[in-house]
């Protein structure tokens, strides 16, 4: 193994063993049959359709964000909210923690990872790098945990089911909105944009 | 080739951000102090530095805020009658007592056992790759990655309180704010998602016996 070029290894980051990469069939996942942790995986979908997919997310996306979520009602008066009504109000309430926490695992972070995959996606296309594409890579990485949006979802369900015992409640176009972004979140999940590096060419710059 | 070979071992450094496979003894460049991936400049180092200590540290922290986080309320509900301040555990018996034990469930799962499941599994995990023990280890491997995993899922209550407190605004009749516990869960939460991040997973395969 000693001889081996770097470019054809590959050490699993989770128990640090070294193997020879070996080319994944479609939709194969290779594991670390030391850790069983994920080594590579191959994902079905081509540049184009991830950039179709991220699209469409970032129009959920926008909508789940100026639409409201929830609306209720009590002997003929109504309370709606948005995201950004939320995170305005946990700041007024001195929640201010909790109001960036929301700010930016909610909106700021998923908004920057959408913004960042789109064009580092479009430059892809073309098995080009696109302008900015080192730091925007290590950027993704370390934004990776920090975004919430399928969290949220699955909390505006449980503060529907509490305040359902004392108001009237009305879904607002929104929360299906973030029900659609976190079905795209989860398909995104499944992909590791990390094979960016070895799929794209260095540009001369 | 009977057992497959370490990087360490080997002299190699897995970039943790690009992944590329590095020589350690390398230097690109003579000037440089620290080595950097060459494709991503970021700072390689044999093992994430200092981890077992910051780990301790951070885990250490959250414990000190989550003891606050479960006694002190996380909201209050204020309508004509009565005011009510509800804390982690009686948000979750309310929703069991209202009709909706596999939503208590869920919130039980994610306020309480997360993150308890989190400070023993992380204080378990160093206390073994700090013995350098041999015991389990592809189930540890796997428990660290459950934690993980799982994690950020401990904000759910959060988000409950933020968008209670954003909805039920009926000035006099019904109002909900948010009190001090939720702040301290929320750091807890951060905290605990930062001691996870500072945790080397290969320090469990880094012990002095060998393994398989
Ligand atoms: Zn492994
Ligand atoms: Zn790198």
């Amino acid at each position: 193994m000693g001889q081996a070029s770097p470019a054809s290894l590959l050490i699993c980051e989770h128990c640090d063993t070294v193997y020879r990469r070996r080319a994944l069939e479609c939709g194969e996942v290779a594991c670390c049959p030391r850790c069983r942790a994920v080594l590579e995986r191959h994902h079905r979908l081509g540049v184009n359709s991830l950039l179709a997919l991220l699209l469409t997310a970032m129009i959920v996306f926008v909508q789940a964000n100026i639409w409201p979520i929830v609306t209720l009602g009590l002997n003929g008066q109504y309370s709606a909210t948005t995201l950004w009504g939320m995170i305005i109000t946990m700041w007024q309430q001195q929640a201010q923690v909790v109001a960036v926490l929301a700010a930016c695992t909610l909106f700021f972070f998923p908004m920057a990872k959408m913004l960042m995959m789109g064009w580092l996606l479009w430059f892809a296309r073309r098995g080009r790098r696109a302008p900015g594409f080192v730091p925007l890579m290590v950027g993704l990485h370390r934004i990776g945990p920090w975004t919430m949006s399928e969290v949220f979802v699955l909390g505006a369900l449980v503060a529907i089911v509490k305040a359902h015992v004392y108001f009237e409640v009305i879904a607002d176009p929104g929360i299906y909105a973030y029900a659609v972004l976190t079905l795209l979140i989860t398909i995104f999940s499944g992909v590791d944009l990390r094979l960016l590096w070895d799929e794209t060419a260095e540009s001369p710059t | 080739m009977s057992v497959p070979a370490r990087a360490d071992e080997l002299g190699l450094i897995g970039c943790p951000v690009c992944g590329l496979v590095c020589r350690s003894d390398q230097r690109l460049d003579a000037a440089a102090t620290a080595l950097a991936c060459p494709r991503c400049n970021t700072t390689l180092t044999r093992r994430k530095p200092d981890s077992c200590r910051r780990t301790w540290a951070l885990l250490i922290a959250a414990f000190f805020l989550y003891i606050p986080a479960n006694l002190l309320p996380i909201m209050r509900t204020a309508s004509l009658n009565d005011i009510d301040d509800n804390t982690i555990i009686s948000g979750v018996v309310e929703l069991w007592v209202k009709g909706s034990p596999d939503l208590a469930i869920i919130v039980f799962t994610a306020s309480i056992v997360v993150p308890m499941l989190k400070f023993l599994a992380l204080g378990m995990l160093l206390v073994t790759s700090q013995r350098g023990s041999g015991w389990a280890r592809v189930q540890r491997a796997k428990l660290y990655r459950l934690v993980e995993l799982i994690g950020y899922w401990s904000m759910l209550d959060v988000f409950v309180v933020a968008l209670l407190t954003a909805l039920v605004r009926f000035s006099v009749l019904s109002r909900v704010e948010p009190l001090p516990g939720v702040i301290f869960f929320g750091l807890t939460v951060v905290l605990t998602m930062f001691a996870s991040m500072s945790f080397d997973p290969r320090l469990i395969w880094d012990g002095r016996d060998t393994d398989d």
